[in-house]
């Protein structure tokens, strides 16, 4: 894989477990797509042939010595990522659910408007993309939660078409949902003051493979989503008393300090990072 | 009451015996064990002592032996099992953390082992 060059580097990651079906199609249509832009397939020990059928259509591999789950593999590609000094990150699915056709509007509004996050949305715009009823009242439910934490509406809080910048992929490669990751990894934004935009997209059925969410796993995904988003918010509501205090006794002192002991303006929820992609470029590059 | 006192003390002896042997031949870890075994010998003192316990129910406000000794046990269970889910967290988080950093050094080494030419080639299809 080629090391990032120039200052918006981009990778596009794909977190796989048994996509031998559909993962050199998405592959090659990045590719197609997004002629020069490496592509990361990260294969969460598959058993089948998902590491062949991408290396031959043209992705390089992070093989996980074991299985880790959804949230442990994406995660992994963050910290290479981080690591390697990209400047953006877009997360595609290794299903061929998502049009890799949209990947550069996802990553135009990425570059341009200086948020931390741009996800891919179904619901932004009708777009004829369709979903489950069982899925589609979850999405309903979990937007009706999250409105009020994160302050502003989000139409697809599920998608896993997602674009992050590097202030977000420095706290992701540190800190992020193990299971089901995709609204927590909201709130975990939301703590830092971090924002986030949406970008219409398009989504297919999956051509192969089957969701991981399934029956009795959907009572189980609401339990264990709602939890790890009150957990998150007594986290952050913690961080905003303490951010609060710290700004009260030192009135001309702006830049906080987090609990890992990193200085930054976005480490408080009241400090929004103004710095573009340039304020970090070169680190860990 | 003497019946349930003697199936405490049986499933005691039971535990304590089967973590020995756990130990003995490395099932269990020693620093794992000893929550086990504090907890069996400490059923075992209860269910033998029989002042002690009523000395406990007293001391607790319970109206009866029998419930004072059950509950007693499941508190020492539920904290050895709350003790134990924080330890496999701990686990989990350390073994995902390493994983993922076995993972990343392994990536690293392979594109440092690539030949010169190897490398150019790779890049040019990659790109």
């Amino acid at each position: 894989m080629t090391r990032p060059t120039g200052p918006d580097s981009l990778l596009v990651i794909v977190p796989a477990f048994n996509e031998e079906g559909a993962i050199a199609s998405v592959v090659s249509s990045v590719r197609r797509h997004l002629p020069g832009v490496p592509v990361l397939v990260i294969d969460d020990c598959s058993s089948d042939n998902t590491i062949p059928a991408a290396r031959a259509a043209g992705a390089s591999i992070l093989p996980l010595p074991h299985h880790l789950g959804l949230g442990g593999c994406v995660q992994a590609g963050y910290k290479l990522a981080y690591e390697l000094g990209y400047a953006y990150v877009i997360r595609v699915d290794g299903d061929g659910q998502h049009d890799a056709g949209d990947i550069p509007r996802i990553f135009e509004r990425l570059k341009t408007s200086g948020c931390e996050m741009v996800i891919g949305s179904r619901f932004v715009a009708e777009n004829g993309s369709r979903t489950g009823t069982v899925r589609w009242l979850g999405i309903r439910f979990f937007r009706a939660v999250l409105r009020p934490i994160l302050g502003k509406p989000v139409h697809d809080p599920t998608s896993g078409f997602v674009g992050v910048n590097r202030r977000a992929l420095d706290v992701f490669s540190r800190s992020f949902p193990l299971e089901y990751p995709e609204i927590e990894a909201l709130v975990v934004l939301q703590r830092r003051a971090f924002r986030f935009e949406e970008v219409p997209v398009t989504m297919r059925p999956r051509t192969t493979g089957r969701s991981s969410i399934t029956g009795l796993k959907s009572l189980y995904y609401i339990v264990h989503v709602l939890l790890g988003v009150f957990v998150n918010v007594l986290k952050y509501d913690r961080r905003f008393h303490r951010a609060q205090r710290e700004s009260s006794r030192k009135p001309a002192l702006n830049v906080a300090t987090d609990t890992a002991g990193n200085t930054g303006r976005d480490a408080g929820p009241n400090a929004r990072p103004n710095a573009g992609p340039s304020a970090d470029r070169g680190v860990g590059g | 009451m003497d019946r349930l006192l003697n199936v405490t003390t049986f499933l005691s002896l039971v535990l304590l015996v089967l973590v020995l042997i756990s130990v003995r031949r490395a099932h269990i870890r020693v620093e794992y064990s000893v929550t086990w075994l504090a907890a069996a010998v400490a059923m075992l003192i209860l269910s033998r002592a029989r002042p002690l316990l009523e000395a406990v129910r007293q001391w607790s406000g319970l109206p009866d032996t029998p419930l004072t000794l059950f509950l007693f046990g499941s508190g020492i269970f539920v904290l050895m099992f709350f003790r134990f889910s924080v330890i496999i967290s701990h686990l989990r988080d350390d073994n995902i953390a390493l994983a993922q950093r076995l993972a990343i050094l392994e990536f690293h080494l392979r594109q440092t082992a690539r030949p010169e030419g190897v490398e150019a080639n790779a890049s040019a299809h990659e790109s």
